[in-house]
């Protein structure tokens, strides 16, 4: 079991009712990752149209996670 | 990225510069209607530490692609009622070409990537997050 420490923004945030969390998982990937918090939240973005950052720095969705890891699932974004 | 107004006019004279003869800018505006629906304001919220790096990644890229002498973006978070600015991108180049040319990619570079999401307040009371740009 990994500790991440997830943070949310925009309708994710909403859907899960809260910006920040440390939550245990066994999952190995962020696409894994995601997956289980789909299921724990009804997120409605496909992964497909977001991007993952690791450590607020982009990463790929297979990047294994390690011990830790700061992740953020990153909406498409609406600025400017 | 800034949670309160900022002084354009200073970021302005950053781009005053001995050798360049062309000053462009672009400055986004909280506009009053969206689709077709009445907008009282916009609440912005950021990834902070991911959105300075990113817009810090393209002002570099405009600088290399670019024959500019100097490039500045801001960009607001937090409620911004209508007509308040919420983005601002001013570059400064020798020829005007470049200036208007840099400062249009910066700026489609800033809404594409730049982790940045608006909520809409409508006139009504409903709020709701704007879809993406692109896909």
């Amino acid at each position: 079991m990994l500790n991440i420490e997830l943070q949310y923004f925009a309708q994710l945030q909403d859907e899960a009712g809260r910006a920040h969390e440390i939550r245990q998982t066994q999952a190995l990937t962020a696409t894994a990752l995601y997956d289980e918090l789909r299921n724990a939240y009804g997120f409605a973005l496909e992964p497909a149209c977001m991007r993952v950052a690791i450590n607020a720095a982009f990463a790929p969705w297979e990047q294994s996670l390690a011990e830790g890891d700061h992740v953020a699932c990153i909406p498409p974004a609406t600025g400017g | 990225m800034a949670d309160a107004p900022v002084d354009i006019s200073a970021l302005r004279r950053m781009l005053l510069l001995p050798e360049a003869g062309g000053v462009c800018s672009f400055e986004g505006r909280v506009r009053q209607t969206n689709e077709g629906r009445a907008i009282s304001g916009i609440d912005y919220s950021a990834f902070g530490p991911l959105a300075l790096t990113e817009g810090q990644v393209i002002l570099m890229d405009a600088k290399q692609h670019f024959a500019i002498r100097h490039a500045t973006a801001t960009h607001r978070t937090g409620y911004l009622p209508v007509g308040e600015t919420a983005v601002w991108i001013g570059v400064s180049a020798a020829h005007r070409d470049a200036a208007f040319n840099a400062c249009r990619y910066i700026t489609d570079e800033i809404r594409q990537h730049v982790p940045v999401w608006k909520n809409e307040h409508y006139a009504n009371g409903v709020t709701g997050w704007v879809p993406c740009h692109t896909l």
